[in-house]
């Protein structure tokens, strides 16, 4: 065997074997039968699909979309500008990329917990309004679908202003410039010149952010409140209290299916470069 | 047009390091309430004196240190390999592992784990913590090592190999030299994520690993405490300096 093909091979099998395998095992469950003690039985049935229509768990799989929707549209709303700001930065371009990415690299868990810090009852951001008067009593500002969204845009921007940067980057200053001086209004030559040329850098940083968005488990976990807020907190729940592998293993199936599946049909339109 | 937009940049960079700031401001407060009293360092004596906190932030060192060497020697033989050669399956399932949620990862282990169980006689614990971390690690060395590699002048190693090297020889004395920061940087953000995972962490741990990320998830389940905001602190400010370690090395 060539010494490359011995190189692969460790990898290989780690991956054939720690994750190939597992979803492989999970792509089976979810065409069996419950068990009476959890476990799974036979016979065969596509009833772990079907129920995922059901209205009470398509309720959740559309409050899932929703929600990572509402997420993506504000990280574009909110990751623009600051994309805007970083390309024309000149010198300290890597420096404010850097304070983007920083926060990302520094625990997840934690990021989320200093918001839970920020909007409890007793948090900060209520001691505050309570201290100079604006309210009477602490708003419920955490354990809610907003406080799900705010944490997920926290979490996320920097997925959307890294490919959005990119795209402004390449942009030649030279078109905006020809199309004020041909009389194009400032409006007019952002809808008409910029947007067109960062569209892949939108479409990018959207499939990036709404793909983790939509399997999300921890931050609707600890910002929404215990609830069964997203398809995540679903999954888990059917490997945990629910005990109910099948079901849990078919909805983890047509989650990942749906994030192969957006990132197939984003990738098929730009080439394989959005990876 | 420029003021607004520097304005605006001033209030996301806000948005992005305020939070993480306040709760280590707050970590120094004497009081255990959103009141300023004074200056203090006892909730990092609390947090060194919790003996989950400590239990959990040894075994998290363990296993992260433990999954970081396995999966940096095996991430940088596989990146070098497909650098050299495709494989389709190896790619795949590389991006595949990248793109797939965390809680997908956590229960398809947590399942296939059960599963072998049923033949061996083992149970979940620190060894099927370690084989999680090395599965979904792998994927961050590649990608920064074959992000090295792609910038490398490969007809060092085509000079090498003319000169008479073998390949093995031509990888341990022409491409690790070159890769050396490289795989410094990916076994430090191997660390990062190893040491930071909750999800797929809590599914496959068993009743004697229980992680720092898991005992941290517990305490803040039950509602804030300021010692929490001193082990937050000490992690983020661990954490934040690999991580500026990491792109350092990378740019190099």
């Amino acid at each position: 065997m060539s010494f490359e093909r011995l190189c692969r091979w460790p990898a290989a099998l780690v991956m054939a074997f720690l994750f190939a395998a597992p979803l492989g095992v999970i792509a089976a469950y979810s065409f069996l039968t419950r068990g009476a003690y959890g476990g799974v039985e036979h016979p065969w049935t596509l009833d772990n699909y079907a129920r995922l229509l059901d209205p009470l768990y398509g309720s959740i799989l559309l409050r899932s979309f929703w929600i990572a929707g509402v997420a993506t549209a504000l990280c574009l709303i909110c990751g623009f500008p600051l994309a805007m700001f970083i390309a024309r930065a000149g010198r300290r371009k890597n420096l404010y990329l850097a304070l983007v990415i920083l926060p990302f690299w520094t625990s997840f868990l934690i990021r989320i917990y200093a918001w839970m810090f920020l909007l409890r009852d007793t948090g900060l951001v209520n001691t505050i309004l309570l201290a100079t008067g604006w309210v009477r009593e602490p708003l419920p500002l955490l354990y809610n679908d907003g406080a799900v969204i705010l944490g997920l845009v926290y979490g996320y921007l920097p997925f959307m202003v890294l490919p959005l940067y990119a795209a402004l980057e390449r942009q030649d200053n030279l078109l905006l410039e020809a199309a004020a001086d041909l009389g194009a209004r400032p409006l007019d030559v952002f809808r008409r010149v910029t947007l067109p040329l960062v569209a892949p850098g939108i479409r990018a940083g959207t499939i990036l952010v709404f793909i983790p968005c939509l399997g999300a488990y921890l931050t609707p976990d600890l910002l929404g409140g215990g609830r069964t807020v997203m398809v995540g907190n679903l999954i888990q729940n059917q490997f945990t209290t629910a005990r109910d592998w099948p079901f849990g293993s078919a909805a983890s199936l047509v989650l990942m299916a749906i994030g192969v599946g957006l990132l197939w049909s984003a990738t098929r339109k730009e080439g394989a470069d959005i990876l | 047009m420029k003021r607004a937009l520097a304005l605006y940049a001033v209030a996301a960079y806000a948005f992005l390091h305020l939070p993480l700031l306040v709760l280590a401001a707050f970590s120094f407060n004497r009081s255990r309430f959103m009141r300023w009293e004074g200056f203090s360092l006892e909730w990092y004596q609390a947090a060194f004196s919790n003996p989950q906190l400590m239990e959990g932030a040894s075994n998290s060192l363990l296993i992260a240190a433990i999954a970081t060497i396995l999966s940096t020697a095996i991430g940088v033989l596989g990146a070098y390999g497909l650098w050299r050669r495709r494989s389709r399956f190896l790619s795949a399932s590389l991006y595949l592992s990248l793109l797939t949620p965390e809680i997908v990862t956590g229960v398809s282990l947590l399942v296939f784990f059960q599963w072998i169980f049923r033949v061996l006689d083992i149970r979940l614990g620190m060894h099927t913590v370690i084989l999680a971390h090395v599965a979904f690690s792998i994927a961050y060395v590649v990608v920064v090592i074959l992000a090295r590699l792609q910038t490398m002048d490969a007809t060092l190693l085509e000079a090498a190999l003319d000169l008479g090297a073998s390949p093995s020889e031509a990888f341990r004395r022409v491409i690790l030299p070159v890769l050396g920061p490289a795989v410094a940087a990916a076994s430090l953000l191997a660390f990062t994520v190893s040491f930071d995972d909750y999800v797929i962490t809590s599914m496959v741990a068993g009743v004697d690993s229980e992680t720092l990320p898991m005992a941290i998830y517990a305490i803040a389940r039950r509602g804030s405490s300021p010692v929490l905001n001193a082990i937050s602190t000490l992690i983020v400010a661990g954490l934040g300096f690999l991580t500026l370690a990491s792109e350092r090395l990378r740019r190099r």
